[in-house]
């Protein structure tokens, strides 16, 4: 009995001693951002790694997204004879959920996941030590500019994927389903749309940065073994797409109430 | 920070470090002088690689202090300590290697992080550290192409990039076929002598380490139980002492890891 109690109360203090640490871990590595601006470089090279590699699986996906939106609510609306509105449907469903949601979710599974491995490897094998006694600040050199690549990419993919999802949408509706064009396009010249769309970016901006501060600091903070690393990318992706899922709740109620 | 002893570049007072229950260092003291190979020596597991570490900073011990330089380690600020590292050099027992860098860059890298230097100067500096650890012709390599002895001496090459005060070895000689060993203890030697450096070597080769070594230290058990010049540490009738420098496994130093009854853990 006594034992149970004891256990819990290990894991809130361990869940706090962790907290702390990713706070701390947090605190540090946005102070080194600062230092990134005598070295675009470095910043440069990790958009290529986090951002445009994961531009493939952003492009697909957001195609198949769109055209299955723009099929399914073709068959709801049909009945009701308002297919003229398939636009708003598709557009506003990408713009204000799936396309945050998802671009958020299939980026912690793409890039996240290779953050976290190559972080929690470059500490098992003593690479961050050695850093650290070269006077390099590893939070500043490594783990900085991963992070802001991540907080920049993550808008930006979204808005390719509600782009390409919205021509996914295009390809079944207008061309397969021959609906009209300008009933299709001519959606986006409300203001409420505009805001969605503002909803939507400052959506993908708090995922971004949660996701990537998950990926790296799981990677800073694993046990430096190969089952720490393989750990690490696994609770990456999970904690990641909970975070997502959970803020995106809150967001929503709070954007949208 | 005190006036820097003209002799001794560290001093270990009173260092206790502990590991869960288990004691690694149990008050212990050292000095390291200037200039000279001080060895420091001692049975797997007993807490080497920890006491570079603690020289370096990445740990700070319990109870004691830690000099360097005349600046103490457990109270210099975050910046202060990275100030001293960038005069130590420490050659890791791994080798550490940046992987995503190839040789050239690797060895470029403290010069890069820490100098304005123009490629060109760049360039030749690092030729001329590779060259003194025979891997010129390896700039282009990958570390994942690289053997281990060949890894730990393009460690080497980057821990003297710019030119330290102190360099720490950690069992710079595990690894090297005889030739290569040759050449790196001459290189030790060498680089000691010329650029006026303190190094310290850690490690369990004996026969090789006290061919270069100025000055040794015997660690066992979190103490130190033997220090002197080679000849005197042979000369020495301490058992300890005797048991590690020939090799014998039967004697005070334990072969095992401190374990309940043998005979207990059977039944
Ligand atoms: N991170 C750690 N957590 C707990 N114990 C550790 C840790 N690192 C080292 N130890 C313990 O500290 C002791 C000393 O380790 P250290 O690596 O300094 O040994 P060493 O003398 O360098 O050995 P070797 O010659 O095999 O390299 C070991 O017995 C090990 O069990
Ligand atoms: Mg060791």
């Amino acid at each position: 009995m006594f034992g149970f109690f004891q256990r819990q109360g290990q894991a809130v203090f361990a869940t706090f001693a962790r907290l702390g640490r990713a706070s701390f871990f947090l605190w540090h590595s946005l102070i080194g951002i600062f230092s990134l601006i005598k070295r675009p470089l470095l910043l440069i090279q990790q958009l290529h790694y986090v951002g445009v590699r994961s531009l493939s699986i952003i492009l697909v996906s957001g195609l198949f997204v769109g055209m299955v939106l723009g099929l399914q609510g073709y068959t709801i609306l049909v009945n009701f004879g308002v297919t003229e509105s398939l636009g708003v449907m598709v557009s506003l469903t990408l713009v204000r959920e799936l396309g945050p949601v998802l671009t958020a979710i299939l980026f912690a599974g793409r890039a996240g996941s290779a953050l976290a491995a190559e972080i929690g490897l470059m500490k098992s094998t003593e690479q961050l030590s050695a850093m650290e006694m070269m006077a390099v600040n590893p939070l500043h050199r490594i783990i900085a500019p991963r992070l802001l690549a991540g907080i920049i990419s993550v808008p930006l993919l979204t808005l390719i994927f509600n782009a390409v999802g919205f021509l996914g949408g295009h390809v079944v509706v207008v061309s397969l389903l021959g609906v009209d064009v300008g009933s299709y396009w001519g959606t986006a010249d409300s203001v409420d749309f505009y805001n969605d769309v503002m909803n939507g970016i400052i959506k993908s901006m708090v995922f971004g940065f949660v996701v990537t501060w998950i990926a790296v600091f799981e990677g800073y903070d694993t046990a430096p073994t190969a089952e720490g690393v393989s750990r690490a990318t696994t609770r990456t992706v999970v904690n990641g797409a909970l975070a997502t899922l959970g803020l995106d709740f809150i967001l929503t109620a709070l954007m949208f109430s | 920070m005190k006036p820097a002893n003209s002799e001794q570049l560290v001093e270990i007072k009173d260092l206790c470090f502990y590991r869960g229950e288990r004691a690694i260092f149990d008050h212990i003291n050292m000095s390291i002088p200037r200039g000279k190979i001080t060895a420091i020596m001692g049975p797997s597991g007993t807490g080497k690689t920890t006491l570079l570490r603690l020289i370096g900073g990445q740990i700070i011990p319990e109870q004691g202090e830690v000099w360097v330089d005349g600046e103490h380690i457990g109270e210099l600020s975050h910046k202060g300590l990275y100030q001293l590292r960038k005069r130590m050099g420490i050659l890791f027992q791994s080798g550490a290697l940046l992987t995503d860098l190839n040789v050239f860059d690797n060895v470029a890298f403290p010069l890069r992080e820490h100098s304005d230097l123009p490629d060109a100067l760049i360039k030749t500096l690092v030729h001329m550290k590779l060259q003194s650890v025979g891997l010129r012709g390896a700039v282009k390599l990958m570390p994942s192409e690289l053997s281990g002895g060949m890894a730990r001496r393009v460690a080497l090459a980057r821990a003297i990039a710019l030119d330290p005060m102190i360099l720490l070895y950690d069992e710079p000689f595990t690894g090297q076929d005889p030739i290569s060993f040759g050449v790196l203890a001459r290189l030790i030697r060498s680089l000691n002598d010329a650029l006026q450096l303190t190094s310290v070597i850690v490690s369990h080769d004996v026969q090789e380490t006290c061919e270069i070594a100025d000055y040794l230290y015997i660690i066992a058990n979190g103490k130190v139980v033997g220090q002197g010049t080679p000849e005197e540490l042979y000369q020495s009738d301490s058992p300890w002492v005797q048991q590690f420098l020939k090799a014998k496994p039967d004697g005070p130093v334990p072969f095992h890891y401190p374990a309940p009854d043998y005979a207990e853990d059977l039944i």
